[in-house]
């Protein structure tokens, strides 16, 4: 596997950050796009090890499903868990429109 | 009796259980000590003096009424923001989470409780343990007591200033790339990156779940045993929990203080010797002093080659930032903290980009949108997938290393503190730091950095760290080895924080 140096445009920082849902200002992009081009630089040099036939790690250790027994048990209160909620409506977490006006 | 303040843990807890001292006089000490220094230090978010209190008195009553008390009963303990308190603020350093308060608590908050152990308050971060400075808090920069103009380290830099100037004698820390180990070390404690999985995760924010861990702060080695003693074990709550019990560290700690290391076999890592540049010439004198005295303690001393550490930077900096981008999609403006633009017009899609806009710090959007990049469809193969095969490589590394020695050696970090503002500007400056530390934290294997020196390459006196590897689920060898050397060490020059320099306080005069 080859690791050529990557570029990142500001076009493609903007389109990351929309993917991410970060609302960026354009002297953030203007920052971010040379910066991420820096970090991008350095950390593709992982691109270096033959690796082709090396199984990757997820977690350092093995991972299975872990099932609990299927017991009721206590669960948080309603008021507790809306006490943290930025907005509440009828006991639920009130949520902004999902649909624009025209779909 | 000595001041109170100026006791380790267990000192504390030996205090308090023969009668000499309560544990509200020992409780009032640090919180007069946090009023007098913290308007310089600014480690801590948020202190509960009331709740510290209560949490006290409650311990004295039971001692009164003859009832048995765990070992650290009464001792004053630091949190890092990062792990959930029932009823008291928590917002892991970052905006986005101003005001909330956890309706639960975490495991180990629980387990610190139980051991009545007192809650002082919650220490500053990285904004979600993010950065090596803990300049990258929302709220506040965290000075080293050793050199207010210095950082302490981060992401956990509240917890090892308040260790160091003597606010409180434990704390606790999250280490996902060396954010106990690398503070510790720039402040002159004891700092401990426990075997991934010994310590529950549940209820800790999470930043890379495959790599935060928790462990202890102390200004021994024998009190960061005690407390990682109290955190560890296995938690149901938490898949990623290891099923079985961890070794006695604390025994491991004792044994350790005897001083002797005849027939333990010693590995100095090639690839963490700066044999390439970049190490400040100080940190190496050190090492080297260090590797000497475990030489003398006992210790057969050889190199060990590790070739895949030479990519561990490159393959954190892409595995954390991938799984912070989905993590961090949690905060979405509609179950917990902040909201912004939710104005009748905008759309969920755009509240939320609005409030993560707002809500997160600079290195957060960068991770973010490094870790967002690196998942793509397109370059996942090039960029993730490649992270976690040399993962595999790392691992391996250390697999074979450990086939040949008991422990691994190296320097915490290249460097020692550096100043506030010097290396904010430059990521990759700041991602460095972690050089010596993350191949333990891709390997999941137990890390402990203990003091090892004092330079003054960089101006005035800063301390050194030595970190000490040891393979999975053998945490109790990090202990061992790293009481013996702690031991030599402090007979051969006194505790390394007598050196440290008194702090300005606000009534005036210096403590």
């Amino acid at each position: 596997m080859s690791a050529e140096r990557p570029t990142l445009t500001r076009d493609e920082v903007a389109h990351l950050a929309r993917l991410a849902r970060l609302e960026v200002t354009a002297a953030e992009l203007d920052l971010f796009a040379g910066q991420l081009e820096v970090i991008l630089g350095s950390i593709a040099r992982v691109g270096e090890v033959a690796a082709a036939d090396i199984e990757p790690t997820s977690h350092a250790v093995p991972l299975q499903n872990v099932l609990r027994p299927d017991r009721i048990a206590a669960s948080l209160p309603r008021e507790a868990v809306l006490a943290g909620a930025p907005s509440v409506e009828d006991d639920r977490f009130r949520v902004p429109q999902i649909l624009g006006e025209e779909e | 009796m000595a001041n109170l303040i100026d006791l380790d843990a267990a000192q504390t807890a030996a205090v308090i259980a023969s009668g000499q001292a309560s544990a509200v006089e020992v409780t009032s000490a640090a919180l007069d000590r946090i009023s007098e220094v913290d308007d310089q230090l600014r480690a801590f978010l948020h202190v509960d003096r009331d709740g510290a209190l209560a949490a006290a008195a409650a311990v004295d009553e039971r001692r009164a009424a003859g009832e048995p008390l765990g070992p650290l009963a009464g001792v004053p303990l630091a949190m890092k923001d990062v792990v959930v308190t029932k009823g008291l603020p928590t917002t892991s350093g970052s905006k986005i989470l101003q005001g909330w308060i956890p309706p639960y608590d975490a495991t180990i908050t629980q387990r610190v409780r139980d051991a009545g152990i007192v809650m002082l308050g919650k220490t500053n971060m990285d904004e979600f343990a993010m950065g090596s400075s803990t300049e990258n808090s929302a709220y506040q920069v965290t000075r080293n007591p050793w050199d207010l103009s210095r950082v302490p380290g981060g992401s956990s830099g509240g917890s090892s200033a308040a260790v160091a100037a003597f606010q409180a004698p434990l704390a606790i820390g999250t280490d996902t790339g060396g954010s106990i180990r690398q503070p510790a070390a720039v402040t002159g404690i004891v700092g401990h990156k426990p075997t991934y999985g010994a310590v529950s995760r549940y209820g800790l924010i999470a930043f890379s779940s495959s790599l935060d861990q928790a462990g202890p702060f102390g200004r021994s080695v024998l009190d960061a045993a005690l407390l990682h003693e109290v955190i560890a074990g296995h938690d149901p709550a938490d898949s990623t929990s290891i099923p079985q019990a961890g070794p006695d560290v604390v025994a491991a700690a004792r044994a350790g203080a005897q001083a002797d290391l005849r027939g333990l076999k010693v590995g100095i890592v090639t690839e963490l010797t700066g044999a390439g540049g970049g190490y400040q010439a100080g940190v190496l004198d050190s090492f080297r002093q260090s590797v000497a005295i475990l030489a003398e303690l006992g210790a057969e001393i050889v190199e060990v080659s590790c070739p895949h550490f030479d990519y561990a930077l490159a393959a954190y900096y892409l595995i954390a930032p991938s799984e912070c981008s989905s993590n961090l999609a949690r905060f979405d403006a509609v179950r917990y903290g902040l909201r912004v633009g939710d104005d009748g017009n905008h759309s969920l899609e755009e509240v939320m980009s609005l409030t993560r806009e707002q809500g997160f710090g600079p290195e957060v959007k960068r991770r973010i949108m490094i870790g967002t990049y690196a998942l793509s469809s397109g370059y996942y193969d090039a960029y993730y997938g490649q992270a976690q095969k040399v993962r595999t490589l790392i691992v391996r590394d250390f697999t074979a290393a450990f086939e040949q020695v008991d422990v691994l050696v190296s320097p915490t970090s290249p460097f020692v503190a550096f100043e506030v503002g010097e290396r904010v500007a430059d990521p990759m400056a700041m991602y460095v730091n972690d050089l010596c530390t993350l191949p333990a934290s891709l390997a999941g294997t137990p890390a402990i950095s203990v003091p090892c020196g004092i330079t003054t390459e960089a101006g005035p006196p800063l301390p050194v760290g030595l970190q000490i590897m040891a393979p999975a689920m053998a945490d109790d060898r990090c202990y061992r080895v790293a009481a013996a050397f702690e031991t030599a060490y402090n007979s051969k020059n006194g505790h390394i924080l007598q050196g440290i320099p008194a702090i300005p306080t606000a009534t005036g005069g210096l403590r």
